[in-house]
């Protein structure tokens, strides 16, 4: 209900890619001396969460919240990579002071490269957009939404994109999900 | 423009301060250790005191442990109060003292609050009041919240700026107006 409302929205704005997309393949530093390639980590679902910039001044932002429900994507057996324009070493620094337990990945050089693949990149603000999409595990976006870019969306929209791509089975359903 | 709603209606595990039949339901996703929360305390207050019957104020558990070390305890601190009767005195408290949430603050705290000290030691200890501050998290999260503090204004996300009190005051009456104005089938309750 909330997604299909959210993503009338987004023809205003920048395209991002659209659920049934293969998602577009790349390898970006996930620290300053290691590199993440997508195609590595099919086989589980994947969320991308592309996002303006580290050292968001709010104590709730983005990449905090999806922090402390890390738990609850890990029980869809999904991994989240957050996606922003900050070098390696100032994401090295936000994830330490943050105590971020996800890779954060750079898209640096050159800048905003893989952010304008998907269709999520700001060129008059030279940073990515607010942008998230759900992988299944053949690499095939199966959700994705963009936020305006001053506006945390939360993780509801996530949360129900895993749910509809995992088909409910004894390993991933607690008493919790079934009744949230 | 933002569909995200309340999904965990109103009910009885809630800590609810006022009637749930008021034209205005706000709740609250907080974090007692969150310094924005901390900013938001007084400006809820202020709406209260305001809008009076018109206004039902509820107020669940966010805490963002990561950032914020003492939050989860805290949070478990309102609930031990709460069995005893006095979960808002210690809401008070704690947004009181924001920066004073080590467990001993927390038992001197419940002995300033003449509870009982012992048994509301033995809750955090035992841990009675995990799974109601987890559930009230996991709630939160499939209503869309995005971090601390957000509200809900009759169910609906509330993205405006709760920051100018005068503002959201405003914002709480123009419902609560526009509630009266259409009832009966204004109520989404």
């Amino acid at each position: 209900m909330a997604t299909q409302a959210n993503q009338s929205n987004q023809v205003e704005q920048s395209k991002i890619l659209a659920a049934g997309t293969t998602a577009p393949d790349f390898a970006l530093r996930s620290a300053p001396d290691k590199t993440m390639r997508l195609s590595e980590q099919r086989g589980r679902p994947i969320i991308l969460a592309f996002y303006p910039a580290d050292w968001s001044p709010v104590c709730g932002d983005q990449m905090a919240l999806y922090n402390e429900i890390l738990p609850d994507f890990r029980e869809y057996g999904a991994d989240l990579l957050g996606i922003s324009v900050d070098g390696a070493w100032c994401h090295a620094a936000f994830a330490r002071d943050r105590r971020l337990h996800f890779p954060l990945l750079s898209d640096f050089e050159p800048k905003g490269a893989v952010s304008r693949m998907y269709g999520a990149y700001r060129t008059q603000d030279g940073f990515s957009e607010r942008a998230l999409f759900v992988l299944d595990r053949d690499g095939v976006v199966r959700w994705s939404y963009l936020s305006p870019v001053n506006v945390n969306p939360g993780a509801d929209g996530i949360l129900n994109a895993l749910e509809s791509l995992t088909p409910r089975s004894p390993a991933f359903s607690t008493p919790a999900q079934v009744h949230p | 423009m933002n569909m995200s709603q309340l999904v965990v209606p109103v009910n009885d595990r809630d800590h609810v301060a006022g009637s749930v039949e008021a034209p205005v339901v706000l709740v609250e996703y907080g974090d007692f250790e969150c310094p924005h929360c901390g900013r938001a305390y007084p400006i809820v207050e202020a709406a209260r005191r305001y809008l009076s019957d018109e206004l039902c104020f509820v107020y669940r558990h966010f805490p963002l442990a990561e950032v914020h070390p003492h939050a989860t305890l805290a949070a478990e601190a309102s609930e031990a109060a709460g069995t005893q009767g006095k979960f808002w005195d210690m809401h008070h408290m704690l947004f009181e003292h924001q920066n004073a949430l080590d467990e001993p603050y927390l038992l001197v705290y419940a002995d300033e609050l003449h509870l009982d000290v012992t048994r509301f030691a033995t809750e955090l200890a035992e841990g009675v009041h995990t799974r109601k501050v987890r559930d009230d998290f996991r709630g939160g999260v499939r209503s869309g919240v995005n971090g601390t503090p957000t509200f809900f204004i009759n169910g609906a996300r509330f993205d405006g700026n709760w920051a100018d009190p005068g503002a959201f005051i405003a914002v709480l009456a123009q419902v609560a107006a526009y509630v009266h104005g259409s009832e009966p089938i204004g109520s989404d309750r």
